[in-house]
């Protein structure tokens, strides 16, 4: 069941959620909208569901290439699973996971053994049937998660959608839930749609990665693609880690903080651009000495060695906070110390200008 | 008094009359002295002004021994005027159950236009003077009020009968069950009801089977506190009633009535049903609170720093 959105706008007074917004997500993927806070992202998954309507006019739902832009939130089969769980509190979890099989017309209703034995299936899906008697307020969060996406396949849905699910659980329950439902998604196959802030879980669980910012698609990718190949400034910054430095584009040379690079593009007519570059961590080079390599001088401020890389962070003679993420094998091979002077230089950096006049 | 239930205090400490058991306490209290003679007052004043009278309204009442009070319970205008309190009642709650429960459903749910002149709307009764709410539907509904000629063409009574003090009891009871309900439904957001759409509930099975058993609690005790006015109201009653016994006498208005015939004994003894009335409202509003406190707790212990959800 594939989804599809045209074209969608919505405003909440005069502010723009959602700025023309195009999306297609085929049958069987699990696509994550990744992007930060008020980036419209849980809006759009909102209007898919139905929960929230676009401006008048303004765009269409596809679900399976049907239009059901005009179609309420119930008749639209769509499995919803809410950031903050919204179970029924007085229900008991059984109860919870039965009621979307409850409310169907009588004449489309299950019978109540047909009903039980659903719900049975669904609680051991979620490995959660001995919590079947409990109510919402005596389960975990993890729990309570889990119970949420049970209750939404039960009316088996064409489409599920999850808006930060696992937004408001500790590390540890977040990356077991973020496997377990990978793995859920392989078994269903049902085409899902998940929102989340956090870069990590959306490379990690998604098959592609839709970035928005600011109520518009700045990047729609693989996971290697967002975070490899960058479409601009705003994801390299968003996907990853990066080390941002400001400055100007001057004729064929770019002066970024403390670097000095050739650099040059179709839009030069001479006069100085503003302009940062962008380098991830890793792609920065320690040498204890300078041997010619376009670099700077620095300091180690502090060295954070329990990871799988070793992380240090660096001061630039001029003023420029620098880290470095180095293989636990090279930062022997160098063997570095706090307050060591050294020279940084990029192996790679992603230079953006900006088109007004510096 | 209704302000109180959003603002409900900490359990006491319960280390304060047994020594200082807890650290905070010793931050917290104040020497024995000082919290003796504070609760010695309290208590003081709770006797004098508030026991002691209800005392006297039984004392009173029995004075003449059981046959006088039975016998001017059993009393015509009585019997009448107790009825009409129980039609009132009957009338004016239900009818205000289902107005509080669709305002507070609409300014906790929905966002329009307007909503926070209904909120403040919805408290205009607890501001006007119970007097003036009844000569506001005098000057409407009377005589020589703006509906009054067109009421009186088409042989309708409604000042100075039955329908005027329904029609006032219902403005002054209005605020009662929608003060209770807003905060909760506020506090409740409308995430469960958006599941339960979202599930192929429609609006009517969501109300029934997730909103009303959220605000049950709640929704009991905005009954009892407007079931207790209504059948309590004495000045916007008043002024509508016209004081007919046997025909426009409530409850409040027949103890007026004997008091001012100096039948002391009858005046006291429907004021001790009322007195009654009172006590079964403070033992159901107690119990209510109690469950109604745990629909509060719960949306509480959910709700950590929960967003109003994020655009």
């Amino acid at each position: 069941m594939s989804i599809e959105v045209r074209h969608v706008s919505k405003h909440f007074g005069s502010f723009g959620a959602l700025c023309d917004v195009s999306l297609k997500v085929e049958t069987g993927e699990l696509v994550a909208l990744l992007g930060p806070s008020g980036s419209g992202k849980t809006t759009l998954l909102r209007i898919i569901a139905g929960l929230e309507v676009p401006d008048s006019g303004a765009g269409q739902i596809f679900l399976n290439d049907q239009d059901v832009t005009r179609r309420q939130a119930g008749a639209r089969r769509v499995g919803f699973v809410f950031q903050h769980y919204a179970l029924f509190r007085h229900m008991t979890v059984f109860e919870n996971v039965a009621f979307g099989l409850r409310v169907i017309a009588r004449k489309r209703r299950l019978p109540e053994t047909g009903i039980r034995e659903k719900v049975r299936a669904l609680l051991q899906l979620v490995q959660l049937d001995w919590l079947a008697d409990r109510y919402p307020a005596q389960l975990s969060g993890g729990q309570r998660q889990r119970i949420a996406l049970a209750r939404a396949l039960a009316i088996e849905p064409q489409v599920l959608l999850l808006d930060e699910p696992f937004g408001s659980l500790d590390a540890k329950t977040r990356q077991e839930l973020r496997r377990w439902l990978r793995r859920l998604h392989s078994e269903l196959k049902v085409t899902s749609i998940l929102v989340t802030h956090d870069q990590e879980e959306a490379l990690e669980v998604a098959s592609r990665v839709v970035l928005t910012n600011a109520g518009r698609i700045e990047q729609i990718g693989t996971p290697e693609e967002v975070f490899h190949h960058p479409a601009n400034e705003f994801v390299m910054n968003f996907v990853g880690y990066v080390n941002i430095f400001h400055g100007r584009v001057e004729g064929n040379k770019a002066f970024l903080g403390p670097l000095e690079i050739e650099y040059s593009d179709d839009q030069d007519t001479g006069a100085a651009r503003s302009a940062r570059g962008l380098v991830r961590p890793y792609d920065l080079e320690i040498e204890t000495r300078a041997n010619g390599k376009k670099g700077f001088p620095a300091t180690i401020g502090h060295i954070h060695v329990a990871g799988p890389q070793v992380r240090i962070d660096l001061t630039a003679d001029s003023g420029e906070t620098v880290h470095v993420d180095l293989s636990h094998e090279r930062f022997r091979l160098l063997n570095l110390v706090v307050g060591q002077h050294v020279f940084v230089s990029p192996r790679e950096i992603n230079v953006y200008v900006d088109t007004q006049k510096a | 008094m209704v302000g109180e239930t959003a603002t409900f205090e900490e359990p006491r400490p319960t280390g304060i009359f047994r020594g200082q058991s807890r650290e905070r306490d010793r931050v917290t209290t104040e020497p024995a002295l000082v919290r003796y003679i504070l609760t010695f007052a309290a208590i003081v004043f709770l006797v004098l002004f508030l026991l002691i009278p209800l005392v006297v309204v039984f004392a009173a009442a029995f004075e003449k021994g059981w046959q006088v009070y039975v016998a001017a319970l059993k009393d015509h205008y009585t019997l009448s005027a107790i009825r009409l309190t129980l039609w009132t009642a009957a009338i004016v709650v239900p009818l205000n159950v289902v107005f509080g429960v669709a305002a507070s459903w609409a300014i906790a749910k929905f966002r329009f236009v307007g909503k926070s002149i209904l909120t403040t709307l919805i408290d205009l009764p607890f501001a006007v003077s119970p007097v003036v709410a009844g000569l506001i539907f005098v000057l409407m509904l009377g005589k020589n009020g703006y509906l009054g000629s067109w009421l009186e063409a088409h042989h309708l009574r409604i000042i100075f009968a039955v329908p005027g003090i329904v029609i006032v009891t219902i403005f002054v009871t209005f605020p009662f069950v929608a003060r209770e309900l807003i905060p909760l439904m506020q506090a409740q957001g409308t995430e469960e009801e958006e599941a339960a759409i979202s599930l192929g509930a429609g609006g009517w099975k969501t109300f029934w089977r997730i909103t009303l058993p959220n605000i049950k609690w709640g929704l009991l005790y905005g009954v009892i506190l407007c079931n207790a006015r209504a059948m309590g109201e004495f000045g916007a009653v008043s002024v509508v009633s016209g004081h007919i016994r046997g025909l426009t006498s409530t409850m409040p208005l027949q103890v007026e009535n004997y008091y001012n015939e100096m039948n002391l004994s009858a005046a006291f003894a429907v004021s001790s049903l009322l007195a009654m009335l009172a006590l079964v409202t403070l033992v159901l509003k107690r119990l209510a609170e109690w469950r109604f406190r745990e629909e509060l707790h719960d949306v509480e212990g959910e709700g950590e720093g929960r967003p109003a959800y994020e655009y």
